[in-house]
């Protein structure tokens, strides 16, 4: 609780720090923090994920390392980087939350309700989801988000995410691009990136999820933001794993294209 | 052919593309039978999300003629500026993380610049600071923005700012309250900077 509360202050110090110009120094010491798996407790989702992977489970008793996430079966470098994609087995675009399950589902013949019950972590309950993904997206580390929009099915995701970015609905008629359609906006002192084009903001937010909330003391994925985007749009639940969140990411993949991952990250 | 030249006049007023429709209906599936209403959309917010805020002229008149229809301005606007700063702070309510029967705040702070002591504010809206004064304090100024509190979209077609009195989330007496703390002489928005 009290590194919680330590990590907090360096964050907010260092957001504060960010919008300054000379900044330099802070947002080096920042990185180095994301980079170290002793500083970022993000990292101890990954070690969970990589027993999670290898783990044998369900009605096939087998692990995942069948699962093929785009790159072939097994294969985790690069598979974070090239995602949400069409897959043909499953004649739809997936993004990686969406995958896995299919893969517990078709490959080792698991029981995916209690996933989706723990969907979310909370004190004490882990995520298999939280954890699987930090561990398969930290694999692609360095490279560049480079989601494929070849497929007719990817580019009708792409435009069903683009026009639900601009839908407006809910008692306060927001849309996502309500807070997310300028430059240099912010909600009291948050500041938002700018997803209605591509730019450097939106790159770097694509290329920091999943990322360590020091304010919820979990890893959270992009399923995760997108469900607190809703809630505070005033919507309902969305549904995880759903046709439209992957829409949505297919979208936002583009707008923060060619983004370097490095995740887990730590934000506030 | 006449079909789909009556197909095509109805369209802007119709939800965006039935794809888009049963996608966003298959995501928000789980919704209870009271959250239902929020997935779909009214006219108004079919057509400003169609043209991504930037309606047409014609199509301009047309929503802010409809919307000023559902405003009925009080013609006195008797308000606590004191209650009218703590809905303005306020950004609890109608939210699915919300209990149930939480009063709902304006959360003007958000987006809004208000109080000059107040640093704490967004900048997706207008700054508000001083409103009042640099509006002498007329009444009309302040029944105007009752409208505008009331319903954004009265005043300025697919304007961002929610629709607070149409849509329920405020009510008649909590918007007399943000107009107060606008307009009220004593109300720290219009105090001076220090």
């Amino acid at each position: 609780m009290r590194f919680a509360a330590i990590l907090l202050l360096a964050l907010t110090v260092t957001a504060a720090h960010a919008q300054d110009s000379d900044s330099e120094k802070e947002i080096e010491r920042y990185r180095a923090m994301i980079n170290d798996p002793m500083a970022n407790p993000g990292y101890l989702a990954v070690d969970r994920g990589e027993q999670i992977w290898a783990e044998k489970r369900g009605s096939k008793a087998a692990s995942l390392e069948g699962c093929d996430l785009g790159v072939g079966p097994g294969v985790l470098e690069g598979a974070f980087a090239h995602l949400p994609r069409y897959f043909a087995d499953a004649d739809q675009v997936m993004d990686l939350e969406q995958r896995l399950l299919f893969c517990m589902k078709t490959v080792q013949g698991l029981d995916t309700k209690p996933i989706l019950t723990n969907r979310f972590s909370a004190p004490g309950k882990a995520s298999d989801m939280e954890d699987l993904v930090a561990f398969i997206a930290n694999k692609s580390n360095g490279m560049k988000l480079q989601a494929p929009l070849e497929h007719p099915k990817e580019k009708a995701a792409y435009a069903v995410g683009e026009a639900m970015f601009y839908r407006r609905s809910a008692v306060n008629d927001f849309a996502c691009a309500t807070c997310h359609g300028d430059d240099g906006k912010r909600i009291r002192l948050q500041g938002l990136p700018n997803f209605s084009k591509p730019n450097s903001g939106a790159q770097e937010t694509m290329g920091s999820w999943p990322t360590y909330r020091v304010s919820q003391s979990a890893l959270r994925t992009m399923q995760h933001r997108l469900w607190d985007c809703y809630r505070q749009m005033r919507m309902p639940v969305p549904v995880y794993g759903s046709e439209g969140l992957t829409a949505l990411t297919v979208y936002l993949a583009q707008v923060g294209g060619n983004a370097v991952i490095n995740v887990p990250s730590i934000k506030r | 052919m006449r079909i789909l030249f009556l197909l095509l006049l109805a369209f802007p007023a119709m939800a965006q593309t039935p794809e888009v429709e049963r996608v966003v209906a298959a995501t928000f599936a789980d919704a209870p039978e009271a959250w239902k209403s929020r997935v779909t959309q009214d006219e108004t917010q079919a057509l400003c999300s169609l043209r991504r805020n930037e309606p047409t002229k014609a199509e301009a008149m047309a929503i802010e003629a409809r919307e000023k229809a559902t405003v009925k301005i009080p013609a006195e606007i008797a308000g606590s500026w004191k209650k009218g700063e703590d809905i303005a702070q306020n950004g609890r309510g109608n939210q699915f993380s919300d209990p149930a029967g939480t009063v709902a705040g304006g959360n003007c702070y958000a987006c809004h610049q208000m109080a000059p002591a107040e640093l704490s504010y967004g900048t997706l809206g207008p700054s508000l600071m001083h409103y009042g004064k640099l509006k002498d304090f007329a009444p009309a100024a302040a029944r105007e923005a009752y409208g505008k509190v009331y319903n954004a979209q009265s005043v300025t077609a697919c304007s961002t700012m929610p629709r607070f009195g149409h849509n329920g989330v405020l009510s008649e007496q909590q918007i007399k309250d943000v107009v107060a703390y606008l307009f009220d002489p004593a109300s720290p928005v219009n105090a001076p900077v220090k």
